[in-house]
């Protein structure tokens, strides 16, 4: 009972990242909105791996890659390296104050934004702007928001337990 | 695991169309979010529509039927013009691809990839959209609907760096091909040699040619440019015609692939209005007779029209009276209504029937001249 609870949240906030995702963002914000969605998995993928799995990470690329009309599998690929890369560091990352687990968080979505762009070129030779770095930065500046926010919705599960 | 299934899905998808389904179903899943997304504009649009008041609708209301009565009298002579078009086509023993038919779409606000110029629309395949279908606003081409999902569809638009759109100048015929900058203002064309006839002002339309988009609708207007004498091709842009950063409604064309037969035009216009007629019923002919329109002027008018009421089909609206009336002797030749001001016409409609020659005023002299 409590499982689909708590799971529940977890498809809750996928969700709102989601919408985050393809809001149109007035003027120069949307070069810079990062990607909700992986930053929220990362977050469960540290809180609580045994719910944010693998397969999961893997089936929420798959429904970004349909919503933002990408080819099958570019973030259903990223997104499962890189929540491995979590789920097995993830204890170690507990550990580490914000503003360390703030550069990984950076690293991470420097390889994503790498990976897609290189998936990206594979199918056809793709200009690189300049403003396609942005968003690892801004993402990297959201974390401590997201971290802070996500903690709140899984602390209040664990009060409503 | 999950890696193999990813590579492995980004290959198929790659090579083939075979996912397409699977993109469908799960696109049912996300879809609602690309509403959800979208549910504040249209609820500030709607409370601004609340709000506004009396005088300001009274205003409107007053341009826009100013604006239809402009249109109207514009079409007077369409009719006739695309008829006496086809007779000479048919002397030239060409074809002629007769109407097409119309979806408004509206624009969903959201935004799926930042650097491409893709947007998102809220008819699906549910209304029969289909990849390639070009897509229109009241000023010109806008782009072709890049992949159709149940309840939304992409549309790729012309000034995307991917996209490419056979034109050929009003003015002479020259035909080329723009391709999009990346920029919502710019098309270039690279293809052109220096010596080429291209003026600044020169409009583009579409050329038909490559099947995609029906020919005629205008594209864009030629920029400023100055010919490089030592290259052998010249930079020209362009600027598309049609509003891509400001419109939220867009049509989505069929284009009628059948081009009507033209075996010779008397022994056509002579068959009996009988023999088509039975097989159109009367609603039929309604739903394929849509709007065949002259492209820019009158469009506000359809967008106006708004009800699209079975969907699809969606009449011009000034043809519509009269041709419910004059029904059969429309359908007798290439099917063409009489727009409003051609009373006359149904009035005398049993003789318009065996003789061509009785058309709108006021290109009947010359059509008849040129059967005989």
């Amino acid at each position: 009972m409590n499982n689909y609870f708590s799971f529940g949240r977890i498809i809750l906030t996928v969700i709102v990242a989601m919408c985050l995702r393809i809001t149109p963002w007035p003027g120069f914000l949307t070069d810079i909105n990062p990607d909700w969605v992986l930053l929220v998995l990362i977050y469960w993928a540290l809180a609580v791996p045994e719910r944010a799995g693998i397969f999961n990470a893997w089936t929420v690329g798959l429904l970004t890659d349909v919503l933002t009309g990408r080819v099958f599998g570019q973030y259903a690929l990223t997104y499962t390296l890189i929540i491995y890369c979590c789920l097995i560091l993830h204890k170690r990352l507990r550990q580490f104050p914000l503003p360390q687990q703030g550069l990984f968080i950076f690293f991470c979505l420097l390889f994503s934004q790498m990976l897609l762009f290189w998936l990206k070129n594979i199918q056809q030779p793709t200009q690189l702007h300049t403003s396609f770095w942005l968003p690892v930065f801004t993402g990297t500046l959201c974390w401590p928001l997201i971290y802070t926010a996500l903690r709140r919705v899984r602390l209040s599960r664990r009060a409503a337990k | 695991m999950a890696i193999i299934a990813s590579v492995a899905l980004l290959i198929t998808e790659h090579q083939s169309h075979k996912l397409d389904s699977l993109r469908a179903a799960l696109s049912v899943v996300v879809d609602p979010l690309k509403y959800l997304v979208d549910l504040p504009t249209v609820l500030i649009e709607q409370a601004t529509d609340a709000v506004s008041s009396y005088s300001t609708l009274k205003k409107e209301n007053t341009q826009l039927r100013d604006e239809q009565f402009i249109d109207k009298t514009r079409l007077l002579k369409f009719d006739s013009l695309e008829k006496e078009n086809i007779r000479l086509r048919a002397l030239l023993e060409n074809s002629f691809k007769l109407g097409e038919q119309l979806l408004i779409a509206e624009l969903l606000s959201i935004n799926t990839a930042p650097y491409e110029n893709i947007v998102v629309v809220n008819k699906g395949t549910r209304f029969g959209v289909h990849p390639q279908q070009p897509v229109l606003d009241a000023n010109g081409v806008v782009g072709q609907v890049f992949r159709a999902l149940p309840f939304s569809s992409e549309i790729m638009l012309i000034t995307d760096p991917n996209h490419a759109i056979p034109v050929q100048v009003n003015r002479n015929g020259l035909l080329t091909i723009a391709v999009g900058s990346g920029q919502l203002n710019r098309l270039n064309l690279p293809f052109l040699p220096n010596n080429a006839d291209i003026r600044p002002g020169d409009l583009l339309i579409t050329s038909g040619l490559g099947g995609t988009f029906p020919s005629g609708y205008p594209v864009a207007v030629v920029d400023d440019f100055t010919p490089i004498t030592n290259k052998p091709f010249v930079n020209i842009t362009a600027t598309p015609k049609a509003m891509l950063d400001r419109n939220r409604e867009l049509l989505i064309v069929w284009s009628d692939s059948s081009p009507v037969s033209l075996s010779t035009p008397a022994s056509n216009e002579k068959t009996p209005a009988g023999e088509r007629s039975e097989t159109n019923t009367a609603d039929q002919s309604a739903g394929n007779e849509l709007t065949r329109k002259t492209p820019a002027a009158e469009q506000p008018g359809t967008a106006g029209n708004q009800p699209a009421k079975s969907g699809l089909t969606h009449k011009a609206p000034a043809t519509e009276q009269p041709k419910a009336a004059g029904d059969q002797p429309a359908k007798s030749g290439l099917t063409h209504k009489a727009p409003t001001a051609e009373q006359p016409k149904t009035a005398g409609e049993q003789p318009a029937k065996s003789s061509l020659t009785q058309k709108a005023p006021a290109g009947a002299q010359p059509e008849a001249d040129l059967d005989e």
